[in-house]
């Protein structure tokens, strides 16, 4: 019961989509369209159990006081202030994604800065990490190192402005071995997914009930 | 939004993203406190967004409109979803697996149709070019075939890399560190771009050193 039925229920339902699609006929097609839309219920509901388990982590670090409490008070608040406002943008302009709507400001404000700011500070680090990554050791690390100085130059003023070299150079490298070589992973990764999938349909990959 | 508005969010992003850059100094008490609002306001966000733009959309309004079996299948997911908060109690916790396989189910049948349809299928297409004489465009397209097929043979572990699987993964491995460089260049890029971005709110919007 509490492992055989899930392994039914992902047999049948991984099997459905996969009949549903070499099947053009009715009613698979509207059979897969509502499929999918219950899969979007199911997995808007598991967002609850991720805030849920946010909320407990630090609202039990805020009961004991332990350290950095006031920051996870903080971030309790912003949680909780971010719902309210968006049922108030709900209530008051019918969605909170109205341009009026408080939940927009709090969006246009705190969200968009937050994580421009994050992901900014991390070409520091990428920057601080690959002088110590990309020293020329072999001739494979010195391809990485002159693909990257050439693409970085290419796609700046400054690099045009040295020579013409770098803007060619940079479109003939993003288009030709840095496409053949993403294309090769790409058909590699998406061979993986599938061979894991028919493994999971067929029950042979089961650490999901763990 | 009023211009107080404006003003108060300008101010506030202002001190959001100063305090996040104040960690390149070291780590301290402002940046630990705009890394939790940004975790704890985004957390809310995407609540908000998958209740307006999943729930209900997808279940509360179809369920208060449609009529007969319309309306009542709609409680397959809802029970689904409910029963996922199973796991709050551990007694009942094991409950959870079915909406759990549920969506691995999905996700494995689509996984197996989109890689395919989308992925493998368009891709090894897109690959077989023609070689239209001795010119560059042949050339590239040739260097392409090259790439994409090295890059796969570097991938394959099943046979020790000897004799010709050794040489071809040499190529492979050429191919793939330009990728890694360019991909590397194109990221860092990316983030100074950001960056500029930043710096340019805070020495035009927030400063207004610059008009």
């Amino acid at each position: 019961m509490k492992r055989t039925v899930p392994l039914i229920i992902t047999f049948l339902t991984g099997t459905f989509l996969v009949m549903s699609f070499f099947v053009p006929h009715a009613p698979f097609g509207e059979l897969e369209q509502r499929l999918l839309v219950w899969y979007a219920i199911v997995a808007g509901f598991t967002m609850l159990l991720g805030v849920d388990s946010l909320i407990r982590a630090h609202a039990r670090k805020v009961a004991r006081v332990r350290e950095g409490w006031g920051f996870s008070l903080a971030l309790l608040a912003g949680l909780v202030a971010t719902v309210i406002v968006g049922v108030i943008g709900r209530v008051q302009f019918g969605s909170p994604f109205h341009i009026q709507s408080p939940f927009m400001f709090i969006y246009t404000y705190t969200i968009v800065p937050l994580q421009a700011t994050m992901f900014a500070l991390l070409a520091f680090f990428i920057a601080s990490a690959s002088y110590r990554a990309f020293r020329a050791r072999n001739w494979v690390a010195t391809l990485l190192l002159v693909s990257a100085v050439i693409v970085m130059l290419g796609r700046i003023p400054i690099g045009a402005a040295i020579s013409q070299f770098f803007p060619v150079a940079q479109e003939w490298i993003m288009d030709v071995p840095q496409l053949a070589a993403k294309r090769g992973i790409q058909i590699g990764a998406a061979l993986g997914a599938v061979s894991m999938s028919l493994r999971i349909i067929l029950g042979i990959e089961r650490s999901y009930l763990s | 939004m009023g211009s107080l508005g404006m003003i108060i969010g300008t101010w506030l992003a202002g001190f959001l993203t100063l305090a996040i850059l104040s960690f390149l100094y070291k780590d301290n008490p402002f940046y630990k406190l705009a890394e939790h609002l940004y975790v704890g306001v985004s957390a809310g966000y995407w609540l908000i967004y998958v209740a307006f733009f999943d729930v209900e959309p997808m279940l509360v309004t179809p369920f208060m409109e449609e009529t007969g079996v319309e309306k009542w299948i709609l409680i397959v997911p809802a029970a689904l979803g409910i029963i996922m908060l199973s796991r709050w109690f551990p007694k009942t916790a094991w409950l959870s697996r079915w909406p759990i396989a549920f969506t691995v189910g999905v996700g494995a049948g689509l996984g197996i149709t989109a890689n395919l349809q989308g992925y493998v299928v368009p891709q090894v297409q897109a690959t077989l070019l023609p070689m239209t004489g001795f010119n560059l465009v042949s050339l590239n397209n040739l260097i392409l075939v090259v790439g994409v097929v090295t890059t796969i043979l570097y991938f394959y572990f099943s046979k020790a890399h000897k004799g010709v699987l050794g040489v071809t993964a040499k190529i492979g491995i050429v191919f793939i560190m330009v990728s890694f460089g360019a991909s590397f260049g194109y990221t860092l890029m990316a983030r100074i771009s950001l960056l500029i971005g930043r710096l340019y709110f805070i020495l035009t919007d927030l400063l207004r050193v610059i008009d």
